[in-house]
């Protein structure tokens, strides 16, 4: 095994790695990803890692951190200069609900629409402008959710807008045609050097989720 | 001037019941508001505008919503006292992952051997027993989750413990006879009265159950 400090086991194509790639990324941390093939077989390294046996799984001094907004947290309070979270106990509560937002609805909400077909295509369109809209409202007049400085919610939700391209292309939507602050924010984030080495190009998602949505059964 | 907290609840939760004992365990003076999830309140709609669900924790007019959320926000605003995370950061993230774990699983399995039927009922309460095969391995020889003390973890999962004989009668099976250790962990945390005063009468939990399934029509 490499004797590299900080190893993560990895997957290009999965936001919730992207996720702690960012934070590794805007923390300065060196880090060696070890790609795991979801399809193929994954390592045993993982699978005795992580219980649930998923990526992405951050190994610190050899030592094992799971789920993704967890180890963006572990980074937060190991690499403590520029801290991603607010300093207050109130802001940091807020912080964290609406990571946990982003996280139970978004990605089940785009899958929604690139696994449907005709009517129910609408209605999954529907439901993710709806939570996208109320994102919206909790960023506010801010230019990240973090405030002046992209932090904690701005790393869980960027990763997210990785699949975007997917969701516009199956549902024929444009998310700036609805959700125009939105749209702002991720251009901006977009911005950032962590965010644009990180984030695969749009053409290579699309290419991916075509390929993976026939993987999981969608019918056309 | 003076702390006003109040907690937006309703008493069979399982989620309520850790902001509860944490308020205890922390010796926390709050106001304890019971919601009838039939007719919420205008507090609780405008505390909790996005899930619309309890438990809530208020805190001088500001409300904090998900119960792992609020569990953090109780131990970081009330530092002095009764710790529920460790301070290292590593131990920290292990004990987010098997809270995270007991919430994401533990909870909806218990609910489904309650709630469902047959096959679904079955894959629940295997589901269950696998859950806690795995926490007991995380346990290992530790009187606590937390060590020495009741920790995050203790406070997340007590709750479902809370509910075990429940979810014994309603899926005919016995989780005491396959997993002693859990039951010994359980009975350890009881011995706090953060706890036993948190956790509802067993029997009361039962009785709601069975009205909860006539109205749902599972029999």
């Amino acid at each position: 095994m490499s004797k590299a400090e900080v190893i993560l086991l990895d997957c290009w194509i999965s936001p919730f790695c992207m996720r702690v790639k960012i934070a590794l990324e805007e923390k300065g941390v060196a880090y060696e990803s070890q790609a795991e093939d979801l399809f193929g077989g994954k390592s045993e390294l993982l699978l005795t890692s992580n219980p649930h046996g998923k990526v992405p799984v951050l190994l610190h001094n050899a030592k094992p951190v799971s789920e993704s907004a967890i180890i963006v947290a572990y980074i937060d309070e190991t690499w403590s200069s520029s801290p991603l979270l607010p300093p207050c106990a109130y802001g940091r509560a807020q912080a964290r609900f609406w990571a946990d937002y982003i996280d139970k609805k978004v990605f089940d909400a785009g899958k929604a629409i690139f696994m449907s077909k005709g009517e129910a295509v609408e209605v999954g369109k529907k439901d993710f402008i709806e939570i996208i809209k109320t994102l919206e409202n909790a960023l506010g007049d801010k230019d990240f959710f973090n405030g002046d400085t992209f932090g904690f919610v701005d790393i869980i939700g960027i990763a997210m807008t990785s699949w975007f391209p997917a969701y516009e292309k199956f549902g024929s939507f444009k998310l700036e045609d609805h959700c125009p602050k939105f749209s702002a924010w991720i251009k901006r984030s977009s911005q950032r050097e962590s965010v644009a080495k990180v984030i695969p190009e749009a053409e290579k998602v699309i290419e991916f989720v075509t390929m993976f949505r026939k993987m999981m059964g969608a019918e056309d | 001037m003076a702390d006003e907290v109040v907690l937006l609840d309703f008493w069979p939760s399982p989620f309520g019941m850790r902001l509860r004992i944490a308020l205890a365990e922390k010796g926390i003076k709050h106001e304890y508001k019971e919601e009838d999830l039939k007719n919420k309140s205008p507090l609780l709609l405008k505390s909790n505008p996005v899930h619309k669900k309890i438990p809530v924790l208020i805190h001088n007019g500001k409300p904090v919503s998900e119960s792992l959320i609020a569990l953090q926000y109780i131990d970081e605003t009330w530092n002095d006292n009764a710790p529920l995370l460790p301070s290292d950061p590593y131990l920290r993230s292990q004990a987010k992952f098997w809270a995270e774990f007991v919430d994401k699983k533990v909870a909806d399995f218990g609910r489904k051997v309650c709630m469902t039927k047959g096959e679904e009922q079955e894959a629940a309460k295997n589901g269950l027993l696998d859950c806690i095969e795995l926490l007991e391995g995380e346990l290992g020889e530790k009187p606590y989750f937390g060590g020495e003390t009741l920790g995050f973890v203790d406070v997340t999962l007590v709750p479902c413990y809370g509910w075990l004989s429940v979810y014994e009668k309603f899926g005919n099976f016995s989780i005491e006879a396959e997993h002693p250790v859990f039951i010994a962990w359980g009975k350890r945390c009881l011995q706090k009265k953060s706890v036993s005063k948190s956790l509802p009468d067993q029997q009361k939990l039962y009785d709601f159950v069975v009205q909860l399934r006539k109205r749902h029509e599972i029999e």
